[in-house]
């Protein structure tokens, strides 16, 4: 491989990489948003609970 | 499947993405003849100028949705606004990456001043940098949702200005030594360019509606442990 | 429009006379920018060209600059007068240009010492050096004002506004520095015009929706 080509295929996983990246952030955000919808049904259902 | 798609447009967006992404670097690579000069190192045109063109979209797409933010009100759009601003310097990163990158090969330096878009991605991205720092300093309302649109259309009016500032700029620094191919293009390099920029726009898109979503369920969220509490 | 006029400039009047009470803005400026001149002549190699030293003036002068717009809103809000100004029956654009002028005198103050000082030191100072200010001025004090405002609704104000004010300062710079080496000024003046002309109006319009609530 040629230097050209090595610097070539650089810039071009670059840019996969960070979209991976951003995959990463996003699956992370998700998992933090599904715990707190939990803790927030939980706290829904104790609620209906101590009502009812 | 097919209402699924309809109803989804971070989907319908993310699909053409990858099938655009595969198309354009197919072409780019296996059918897009070698540039005379540069050789293969050329190629990285293909993904450095459409990543820079999507940024700059991005920053257009925010200040847009900041004027409809400060002539209507309403608090979508100050999300909107925010996340295209979000896309916009994650590409305008990519730019800097990708442009150092092409710099490197094609003068063996990572970083060259007479590289007119690199040196105003350089200014663009400290600006925008400083536009998470206001966001994240100012409490949440609708004045930080203002002031945010206003700094996002001032972003707009720095773009050709500061294009101009480094114009005036290389003259005075330092004469202009390199040139890059202007846009003489054969027929084939210019489509697999628009096969990448259509491809880098999608991706972009996609990602805008994923982390808009994302943001919304924030913003949900928050309202109902309010009113839970 | 005489209302307008008359409201600008009794806001403009209020800063200045509040400065002469207090006298807590002007006199650091002043010795801020003699302390830059004289910390440069440190920093520049002796064997550095004289186009250094106008470089190095403009930066001295921004920085200069930023610590007037720091003071412009911040001493309001910490004082809480701001909410008073914004309250007052007076068209908000009024209480922008105000300040951009009040501003703008504080920023001739700096600069009727900081020229003799570096005509002193380092280089004579040029017609188009003074020219150059002159536009730049107009430039640094209505951004930086609109700025101002933004950060002082901010928690970090006096760090905010820096990170805020480079960036678009950037253009300011060029046209400074250029109108003051080049060969040809007259591009570079025209360039500050613009910008002045571009940012004016934009901060103009737009002050009204960065300090309501």
């Amino acid at each position: 491989m040629s230097t050209g080509e090595k610097y070539l295929w650089a810039a071009y996983l670059v840019v996969f990489a960070t979209v991976l990246l951003y995959v990463v952030l996003i699956s992370l955000k998700v998992g933090r948003l599904e715990r707190e919808l939990a803790a927030l049904a939980d706290r829904a259902r104790e609620r209906e609970a101590g009502s009812g | 499947m097919s209402t699924s798609l309809r109803n989804n447009g971070a989907a319908l967006l993310s699909l053409s993405a990858a099938a655009l992404l595969v198309a354009g670097l197919s072409l780019a690579i296996f059918w897009a003849p070698e540039d005379a000069d540069q050789g293969i190192s050329q190629k990285i045109f293909y993904v450095h100028v459409p990543v820079a063109l999507t940024s700059y979209a991005a920053f257009f797409w925010a200040a847009w949705k900041a004027l409809r933010l400060l002539w209507k009100g309403g608090e979508r759009y100050d999300l909107e606004s925010y996340t295209a601003v979000h896309m916009g310097v994650i590409f305008g990163i990519l730019t800097l990456v990708t442009g150092s990158i092409w710099a490197k090969v094609s003068w063996g330096q990572w970083w060259v001043w007479s590289e007119r878009q690199l040196t105003l991605f350089l200014i663009l991205f400290l600006f925008y940098s400083a536009y998470f720092m206001l966001r994240y300093s100012t409490d949440p309302g609708p004045r930080r949702a203002r002031t945010s649109a206003v700094y996002a259309l001032f972003g707009v009016a720095l773009i050709p200005v500061s294009f101009m500032a480094i114009r005036l700029a290389e003259g005075l620094i330092h004469p202009v030594v390199f040139k890059r191919d202007g846009p003489d293009m054969e027929g084939s390099m210019f489509f697999t360019f628009c096969v990448c920029l259509a491809a880098m726009l999608a991706l972009a898109g996609a990602l805008y509606l994923i982390e808009l979503s994302g943001k919304r369920a924030d913003a949900s969220l928050r309202e109902l442990r309010e009113r839970l509490a | 429009m005489t209302g307008y006029v008359g409201d600008v400039a009794a806001l403009a009047r209020k800063d200045l006379l509040v400065e002469l009470r207090t006298r807590d803005t002007v006199p650091a400026m002043l010795l801020f920018v003699v302390s830059a001149l004289v910390v440069f002549h440190f920093a520049l190699p002796a064997e550095s060209s004289r186009l250094a030293a106008s470089g190095m003036l403009w930066i001295a002068l921004l920085f200069t600059a930023l610590l007037a717009l720091v003071r412009a809103f911040v001493g309001e809000r910490d004082q809480g007068t701001l909410d008073g100004l914004i309250l007052a029956p007076c068209d908000r654009s009024a209480i922008w240009l105000g300040k951009t002028l009040s501003v703008l005198a504080f920023l001739l103050f700096a600069e009727a010492v900081a020229l003799p000082a570096f005509a002193l030191f380092y280089e004579d100072v040029t017609w188009e050096l003074v020219a150059g200010l002159a536009l730049a001025n107009v430039g640094i004090a209505t951004v930086g004002t609109l700025l101002g405002a933004m950060a002082a609704a901010a928690r970090a104000r006096e760090l905010l506004l820096p990170l805020l004010f480079l960036p678009l300062a950037i253009p300011l710079v060029v046209g400074g520095v250029g109108a003051t080496v080049a060969d040809d000024p007259g591009r570079y003046l025209a360039f500050l015009g613009l910008y002045d002309l571009i940012f004016a109006i934009l901060s103009w319009a737009s002050f009204e929706y960065v300090v309501t609530e």
